[in-house]
């Protein structure tokens, strides 16, 4: 009956089964995470300096670095103009069909990504619904890095519209209002009063797409063709490396992707504090 | 202005903006019509093409390769994963939730920075790391082979790394939910004498049901759709460890594409199911009126992350 009558900030563990809970988490969290992901790391130190630094330096792996960072970052750039319009459009216009389109964003995140990836493979080969009209153009995109482009693009979509629709509605109208009346342009309003508000979400949604597709797999191999040195990705060249029994090498690879991601991670924890912070000072 | 143009500006919560602040209407055009055909482009094409090429050849020839046998045992498979993995990882959710909403304690940042982890890391990655435990060269693999346990290109391992995959989705869900809600009701329940588990079946539970389930829905379709990391500790044996997205690889590999579409159309209606399911959740909240920080726990995964913006503002 006390607790009720205690200071706002003392009475944090009057519920129970605190240590059940976190017990169990951190046993799970344990088993299925760290200690496999441990594995990657220990395995690696059983390398020499020399043999890691090889294996993550070959020509074959650096050709692959720059395709998937590359195709990472376009597809990224893309999604951040595209996906910041489509956000844009979704929370300021009506428009019919509205709501069945603002559902189906999500669909990158819920289709698995082999079948996106066979799906886009057969719409852009070259007999394919959009592959024919662009083999005329001579443009060709499936078995082309550009195919790493296209399914990069369409596995990030979700992401840059997911974190800016909610600063878009929650954003004061007030403030473009108040633009206006004194006597600001529309087009002045937008760079100098909707932009920057925005810059920290457009920043999440572009580094949570770029993540996203540093890791991908299942849609990119298809389109991709997987020519070595031209059109392969990390992901696949750590798999080339498993299927030659070479773990070793596999995981040398593995790491420097997984530092990578690691390094993404902390960007967005620092992006997503930023964005709070403008949205807290707005 | 907005009555004489097809694409009237959504009028704002208490009253109309004044005029001038609204951008020219062929603005409002250009715009729609950029992110229509981006969206037609990116989502609306390849949705309709999974269907299209599965049933290029007719009804029968969909059906039969659907029931196939070596299809059959990739939808047992997959199901069996998904099975597993989702009430694994429902529980650790719940008790992650409760344990990081309910109290407080040191390195909880830290904590949720580790849940977040399989998140960040590569499907291949993902396998990877199941293979260097249980594999031939790795750490246990001697001791299982001694005792032939198959972990390794057999089903405990499809469905370990589809636990590591799926492993944030519930919690991710459901810590940001019961944060927002706070403990007051919990603690009311405890002065009336009940006990730990009737609190939580009684308060909480009601209160993140449909937290729970969008966490669930979402799991579950990533725990039958993942490809990368199951690829690589399966061991693609056709009729035993095929799921349902291996299945669809090998056939298109062998050029059997209407097969393979037939399959991936199965996959694709339940990533529709899932959406609409989301949709739904997302409308019953809406109608019921609960808080803007329960919508915003209820975004799409990595957005969830995002949340404090909304309940700042």
């Amino acid at each position: 009956m006390t607790s009720l009558f205690k200071p706002r900030a003392a009475p944090t563990r009057v519920l129970p089964g605190f240590g059940l809970t976190l017990g169990f988490t951190i046993f799970y969290l344990a088993l299925i995470v760290l200690i496999p992901l441990s594995a990657v790391f220990l395995k690696t130190f059983t390398m020499t300096w020399e043999a890691f630094w090889s294996a993550v330096t070959s020509a074959r792996v650096m050709a692959s670095y720059r395709l998937t960072f590359g195709a990472s970052l376009i597809g990224a750039l893309l999604n951040v103009v595209f996906g910041g319009i489509v956000a844009w459009v979704l929370v300021r216009y009506k428009f019919p069909g509205k709501r069945f389109i603002d559902a189906l964003v999500d669909l990158p995140f819920a289709l698995p990504t082999a079948v996106a990836g066979i799906t886009l493979t057969a719409l852009y080969s070259s007999n394919g619904w959009i592959g024919q009209y662009l083999e005329k153009a001579g443009i060709k995109v499936a078995f082309t890095p550009l195919g790493v482009v296209v399914a990069l693009t369409f596995i990030g979509l979700p992401f840059v519209v997911r974190t800016v629709q909610p600063v878009l509605e929650d954003a004061e109208r007030e403030l473009e209002e108040a633009a206006a009346s004194l006597g600001a342009t529309p087009w002045q309003t937008f760079w100098r009063v909707i932009l920057p508000n925005l810059v920290p979400a457009l920043l999440t949604g572009f580094a949570l797409a770029f993540a996203r597709a540093t890791g991908e797999y299942g849609s990119v191999i298809f389109i991709a063709g997987n020519m070595p040195m031209v059109s392969e990705i990390t992901p696949l060249f750590i798999i080339t490396k498993l299927e030659q029994y070479d773990y070793a090498g596999a995981t040398a690879i593995a790491v420097v992707m997984l530092v990578v991601s690691f390094l993404l991670l902390l960007t967005i924890n620092l992006l997503q504090a930023w964005t709070r912070k403008r949205a807290g000072k707005g | 202005m907005s009555a004489v143009i097809d694409i009237p500006v959504q009028p704002v919560a208490r009253r109309a903006a004044p005029t001038n602040t609204l951008e020219p209407a062929w603005i409002k055009y250009v715009l729609v019509t950029v992110a229509l055909l981006f969206l037609t482009l990116f989502l609306f094409v390849p949705l309709v093409a999974v269907f299209a090429e599965a049933l290029k050849k007719g009804w029968d020839v969909y059906v039969e390769s659907i029931l196939d046998p070596d299809a059959i045992s990739a939808i047992k498979l997959t199901l069996i994963a998904a099975v597993i993995s989702v009430p694994l990882n429902l529980v650790f959710g719940v008790c992650a939730a409760w344990a990081i909403a309910k109290f407080e304690f040191r390195g909880k940042s830290i904590l949720l920075t580790l849940i977040d982890l399989p998140f960040s890391v590569s499907p291949v990655i993902s396998g990877l790391i199941y293979v260097l435990m249980f594999g031939t060269q790795g750490w246990i693999g001697p001791w299982l082979q001694e005792h032939d346990i198959k972990i390794l290109f057999a089903v405990p391992g499809i469905v370990l790394a589809t636990v590591f995959i799926t492993f944030p989705f519930v919690a991710r869900e459901l810590i940001p939910l019961m944060q927002a809600q706070g403990s007051e009701e919990e603690e009311a329940g405890l002065v009336l004498g009940a006990s730990g588990w009737q609190i939580f079946f009684r308060v909480t539970l009601p209160n993140i049901k449909w937290g729970l389930l969008y966490g669930v829905i979402l799991c579950n379709a990533r725990a039958m759709g993942e490809f990368g990391a199951v690829s690589v500790v399966s061991g693609h044996i056709r009729g035993e460890t095929n799921t349902m997205p291996l299945q669809v690889e090998i056939l298109y590999n062998e050029y059997n594409f209407t097969a393979a579409f037939a399959i991936a159309s199965l996959l694709a209606l339940l990533a529709l199911v899932t959406l609409a399911i989301k949709s739904f959740i997302e409308w019953r909240l809406h109608q019921s009126g609960e808080t803007a920080a329960d919508e915003a726990a209820l975004m799409p995964l990595p957005h969830a992350v995002v949340q404090p913006v909304r309940s700042t503002v």
